[in-house]
């Protein structure tokens, strides 16, 4: 009796043993918007899968080009009846879908990436762009001759809005009279349309122009016209390699594979992750050549400020186009004033309808 | 508005305009054969996938424009098949036509989203480009704009002045009369639908490869439905069908060059305004009784009595 009590008891030590030593096996899923050769937004989250697809005991999978709505949920739902323990959905549309699936499957774990619902078993994440869109619009600020920076944006909605205030508090940190003209095409993925977008403002006297579109097309209308462009999602110099400064990218391995470790050890919380600059969640491209030296260190110190914390974009005063001080001096924005952005500040050409 | 904006306004003008020209040419005359067909999208598609994919491969952007054009005829002729062929409707293969073509096209081209070909550059039209005004509007553009100046006189001249056009015409009018004309009315109306879907599949590759030199999943945008509308408020003449595109392509530059110069005016209505007008002009159309421009035996099939 003692032999097998003795034998039982180094039996589970020995489990345990390997169980510490060995991670567990974790399959994990992500849903995606559009397709992994966008060099946009679905780009960057298949680069981040590549990140966690490494990792000892993980198998991964994607879904590519998923609408929003009825389509992603059975999606999203195959995914959790395949024995899926991890699933990542990736687009905002997808949260409700999640939430849905959620229910049914408590023992799946889901992160919806750029929502604001949490569940049980579903966080949610999205990282401070603004942080690196505030340090590209101090490039732009820099680089700009004619004062006139170009924006093609896709929809006025607080995420975006918050971008296009960032970006703009940063060339007005390194130039006073830097004025940043908004163009809206109601689209996120229509090259030729976005194109159009940055031609109309490079016709009308700007000399740098931006984007928050999730394709090339701004950066072809800059290289083309010989003027200087700002990326967005990934670097996109090579769309461009006379006119991409840099741009704001997103950098999610790190994130995902801090996200799979706490799964796979039993430690995940469910909670809203918004990470910055400290995180490398979000991040500046290399910058190109044209980038004079010591406009790259102003920028690069200015990084390692927000990054400690020393520094914060939306910092009182802030006015808005009209003049009114929408954040008090002294104060910093909360992040439901972020979250819930709609204006715009002093320094924005544009409307934001 | 000072000669600095709207020069470059009316250059956008016309390049936004083009594609959409093209389609709508070669959607006329698809329907002035008698054959609905509303799957211009679908088609458009194909041409910009089908347009990127040989200029990548053969390193000639000629030589993908005309298989932006091949891919584009390939799909009318399933058109061709469903409809004339097996005598199916017309509406409902034209509309599986589009999802169809989309999908296809989605699903060839994934793994070529992000790449890039060689394409078509702009460049100052010999004499012409160089007068003041008109040259920067209209003479600096890349080849394929050079040709779609001469397509619709192209197009006019043939459905106006050549028998072949009579012939066609007829076959879309009163097939009956046609055929005991001695008109063979299927091989018209195969000629209508391959090379109406040959000019949508030009339109097509004109997005993948002039407007811009990259190809993504659904760069068409929703342009081959306005296609499908421009021919009805060009009332299927090839003419009108210049001023329409024009308008199309003149309201989207307009809209963001207002935007650029810092206006108020909300985008969401200025891009609304070509449809409107699409709308206001049929009606106005239809009650100066103008309606009946429509060639008559429109989506109209025929029985194989031939």
């Amino acid at each position: 009796m003692r032999k097998i009590v003795l034998f039982l008891l180094g039996l589970a030590l020995f489990c345990a043993g390997t169980n510490t030593a060995v991670a567990k096996d974790l399959k994990v899923g992500l849903v995606y918007i559009g397709h992994i050769g966008d060099a946009g937004w679905t780009y960057a989250h298949e680069m981040g899968r590549l990140a966690i697809a490494e990792m000892p005991g993980v198998t991964t999978s994607y879904v590519e080009a998923v609408a929003e709505g009825a389509d992603s949920e059975r999606v999203i739902q195959n995914m959790a009846r395949k024995g899926y323990g991890l699933i990542f959905t990736t687009s905002f549309g997808y949260m409700d879908p999640t939430l849905k699936v959620a229910k049914r499957f408590p023992n799946v774990i889901f992160m919806h990436c750029s929502g604001f619902k949490t569940a049980k078993n579903v966080g949610n994440y999205f990282g401070r762009m603004y942080q690196a869109r505030y340090l590209s619009g101090m490039v732009a600020g820099a680089m700009t001759t004619s004062n006139k920076i170009g924006y093609v944006a896709a929809f006025p909605i607080p995420e975006v809005i918050r971008g296009i205030n960032a970006f703009t508090l940063g060339a007005l940190a390194v130039n006073p009279k830097a004025q940043v003209n908004v163009v809206w095409t109601k689209t996120w993925y229509d090259p030729a349309t976005e194109k159009e977008g940055g031609k109309s403002l490079l016709e009308t006297g700007c000399d740098v122009i931006t984007q928050h579109q999730d394709t090339p097309g701004v950066q072809e209308a800059a290289e083309e016209a010989g003027k200087y462009s700002i990326g967005y999602n990934s670097d996109m110099s090579r769309f461009a390699p006379k006119a991409h400064l840099t741009a704001p990218v997103w950098k999610w391995g790190p994130f995902y594979q801090t996200i799979v470790k706490a799964v796979q050890n039993g430690t995940w919380k469910t909670g809203a992750y918004w990470p910055g600059l400290e995180s490398g969640i979000v991040d500046l491209a290399p910058f190109g050549p044209m980038v004079p030296k010591n406009v790259q260190d102003t920028v690069l110190a200015k990084k390692q400020e927000i990054a400690q914390g020393a520094f914060k974009v939306f910092a009182g005063p802030i006015k808005d186009q009209s003049g009114t001080v929408k954040i008090l001096a002294g104060t910093v924005a909360s992040d439901g004033e972020l979250l819930g952005m709609d204006w715009f500040v002093q320094g924005v050409q544009g409307s934001t309808k | 508005m000072t000669p600095e904006i709207i020069i470059p306004l009316l250059a956008a003008t016309i390049q936004s305009g083009t594609p959409i020209l093209y389609a709508t040419l070669g959607e006329i005359i698809t329907e002035k054969s008698g054959v609905l067909n509303l799957g211009v999208e679908g088609m458009m598609l194909c041409g910009a996938f089908g347009g990127f994919l040989v200029a990548m491969y053969t390193g000639n952007p000629l030589l993908g424009f005309l298989g932006g054009g091949l891919f584009g005829a390939m799909m009318g002729a399933i058109h061709g098949l469903v409809c004339l062929t097996f005598q199916g409707n017309q509406v409902v293969s034209g509309l599986a036509l589009t999802i169809l073509g989309t999908g296809l096209a989605n699903y060839w081209g994934t793994p070529f989203v992000g790449q890039t070909a060689p394409g078509f550059a702009p460049f100052s039209f010999p004499l012409l480009g160089s007068l003041p005004g008109i040259g920067p509007i209209a003479f600096k553009h890349d080849a394929l704009i050079y040709i779609s100046y001469i397509l619709p006189l192209a197009v006019w001249f043939v459905l106006r002045h050549t028998r072949f056009g009579l012939a066609l015409r007829s076959v879309g009018e009163y097939p009956e009369a046609a055929s005991a004309a001695g008109i063979h009315i299927k091989r018209y109306r195969w000629t209508g639908i391959l090379t109406g879907g040959f000019l949508i599949g030009l339109g097509g590759a004109y997005l993948s490869l002039a407007y811009t030199h990259l190809w993504t999943n659904g760069i068409t945008a929703g342009r081959g439905w306005i296609a499908v509308a421009l021919v009805i408020f060009a009332f299927w003449k090839p003419g009108r069908a210049v001023f329409g595109a024009y308008l199309f392509g003149g309201v989207m530059a307009f809209q963001f060059r207002l935007q650029a110069m810092g206006t108020h005016i909300p985008s969401s209505l200025l891009m609304m305004l070509p449809y409107a007008l699409t709308i206001l002009v049929l009606v106005l159309s239809s009650l100066r009784g103008r309606h009946t421009q429509a060639p008559g035996a429109l989506g109209v099939n025929i029985e194989p009595a031939d």
